[in-house]
């Protein structure tokens, strides 16, 4: 018998959640033509006649996921982000504006997804969805928060955008310690003092590689898995940044209007500590690896640990 | 209750007044699209469509779904004869905490089951609410009003096709083909042609009629109203401004409110 891996995919985990919220007769999975990538594809095999097949058609989906919504169905619609974002205005009209309970799932997130290149990486749709009133944003470090994040969208009073991405990346979370996930609270991975890094996606995995570095070097680093980027976790930042009193924000996306930007609006009124932001610096990116991409980009561990020793040196 | 179509015609001349007053102590508003629109609203709500005023939510109440939101009057004026609005409500049309927002809204009105203002999403929603009733297993009616420039939106054509596709045969779309917008006539912006045509294309049921004659309006709803798993359009040639001459067939009156002497012949034309 194998271990089990220590691996995993956050889309994989969103197309196991669905499979589990099938019991609630009124969730209702919603495709354009990339159920197979997303992952929404085992509940079709499973349930065809909850399944919709809208084709590629983005925008008619978002408002089709409305409609049911507004009839008391919760619609779970899926495609690759950033063809979630060819049905922005949808979302912000059809969806966010009357507040329904439709969850949107954008696949392949990020840099992180690679080959396909520039036209595939979305890296503004964390942004862009924050900035809608009533939406909640989502994105999980691995398969297995992703999967029970899902789960507990379907007991949300409003619309949500959550991210995947395609590959898999070192798991943040054991069938034990994903008990402690939930919608809206930032999870505390390590504990230190010295330097808190505050991380989404698959920035997660390398902000943890990224504390065992630090740590070596005797520096106390605490690390956040700060999952869902709205609402944010306020009373959580306002405690690290008591507490390290700097701050290393660490995401897959531009750092414009993401992760570091939420955390540094809130600071701006509250608490004025040093933050250094890893992220794409307003670019776009281009085919090849994820790995190759990241050091281009300067999305890597030791990025990150450089990021935290020259926001410490600003204290 | 059986409706004659004079009485329906009387419904409607109200609504015109109601419509012309409303625009007119906002300053601002959709006269043209209201007043175009509003003889097939009337005949849908007075003779077909299934709803409860005391209960807006009903969850098997027939959905009529307003994808041209601007002409908002035309919806706030109907909402009023059947009893879900008062008349203080729509005369504060377009003011602050109003309940009768620019667009209607269905987060604001009791009684609206979208919140529109963006063209080409209606058909969209409907076909949404088109597959939910199907899965409640109810034989609840979809009603889709959108205009005939915005049959320009790429998004209307995507949900024509998914409807064709899913056999939304509860799904009925009437086409307000009264062929002026925002800013100016439809054949000068970009004209859309042979419609009937377009949609039989894509495998809709179409029924061409003039939307301003009630017994077309009442034969067409009567038609649309069965399911035979085909999607339904009623093509409706109206006139933009119908009922008011000096608004009839003006690209002018498409966004704007009549002044004090306007309103003042626009109530004597339609008394």
């Amino acid at each position: 018998m194998s271990s089990p891996s220590i691996y995993g995919a956050s889309r994989d985990g969103y197309g196991n959640a669905l499979l589990r919220l099938a019991a609630n007769p009124d969730v209702i999975v919603l495709e354009a033509d990339l159920g197979k990538s997303t992952k929404s594809c085992h509940f079709r095999k499973e349930y065809p006649d909850r399944t919709i097949s809208l084709g590629i058609a983005e925008q008619n989906m978002m408002l089709v996921a409305a409609g049911l919504a507004s009839s008391g169905k919760i619609p779970f619609a899926s495609t690759f982000a950033i063809f979630t974002e060819r049905g922005f205005e949808q979302i912000r009209n059809g969806i966010a504006r009357p507040g329904l309970n439709a969850h949107i799932c954008g696949s392949h997130g990020g840099i992180h997804t690679g080959s396909d290149g520039s036209s595939a990486q979305s890296i503004e749709d964390l942004a862009i969805y924050r900035t809608l009133p009533n939406m909640t944003v989502i994105h999980p470090s691995d398969d297995l928060s992703a999967e029970e994040l899902t789960m507990q969208l379907v007991n949300l009073d409003g619309p949500s955008y959550m991210r995947t991405i395609r590959n898999k990346v070192q798991r943040t979370y054991d069938a034990k310690t994903k008990e402690n996930i939930k919608i809206g609270k930032g999870n505390v991975i390590k504990s230190g003092d010295d330097v808190a890094i505050v991380a989404c996606g698959v920035m997660v995995s390398k902000s943890i590689e990224a504390a065992k570095i630090l740590n070596d070097e005797g520096i106390k680093v605490t690390v956040i898995d700060m999952h869902t980027i709205k609402p944010l976790d306020t009373e959580l930042i306002d405690s690290i940044s008591s507490k390290c009193k700097c701050i290393v924000t660490a995401e897959d996306h531009s750092v414009i209007g993401g992760l570091g930007s939420a955390i540094a609006e809130h600071n701006s009124k509250t608490n004025l500590v040093p933050i250094e932001m890893i992220g794409v610096k307003d670019r776009f990116g281009e085919s090849g690896d994820s790995e190759e991409l990241f050091e281009i980009m300067n999305l890597t561990t030791l990025d990150i640990v450089n990021a935290a020793k020259e926001s410490m040196a600003r204290k | 209750m059986i409706i004659s179509n004079q009485e329906l015609e009387n419904m409607a001349n109200r609504c015109r007044i109601n419509i012309v007053k409303m625009i007119h102590a906002a300053k601002a508003g959709h006269p043209g699209g209201s007043l175009s629109a509003i003889d097939l609203i009337t005949g849908l709500y007075g003779t077909s469509l299934n709803f409860d005023v005391n209960n807006p939510n009903w969850d098997d109440r027939d959905r009529f779904i307003m994808s041209k939101g601007h002409a908002s009057p035309a919806i706030y004026s109907i909402l009023h004869e059947v009893g879900f609005l008062e008349e203080s409500d729509f005369m504060s049309f377009r003011k602050l905490g109003s309940i009768c927002q620019g667009h209607v809204d269905m987060k604001w009105t009791n009684g609206v089951d979208f919140s529109a203002g963006s063209l080409g999403m209606g058909l969209s929603f409907g076909l949404g609410c088109s597959f939910a009733a199907k899965l409640d297993d109810s034989d609840r009616k979809i009603w889709v009003m959108v205009g005939d420039g915005e049959t320009q939106e790429g998004q209307l054509w995507e949900a024509i096709m998914a409807a064709d596709f899913h056999n939304a045969g509860n799904l009925k779309m009437i086409i307000d083909r009264n062929r002026i917008q925002n800013d100016d006539f439809v054949s000068k912006q970009m004209e859309i042609g042979d419609l009937s045509n377009k949609l039989k294309s894509f495998r809709w049921e179409v029924k061409e009629i003039n939307g301003h004659n009630m017994k077309e309006i009442i034969e067409s709803i009567k038609w649309a109203e069965i399911d035979n798993g085909r999607p339904k359009a009623i093509l409706a040639n109206t006139i933009k401004g119908k009922g008011i001459s000096f608004m009839e067939n003006n690209p002018s009156f498409h966004g704007m409110a009549p002044n004090d002497e306007q309103l003042k012949l626009a109530m004597e034309e339609l008394s």
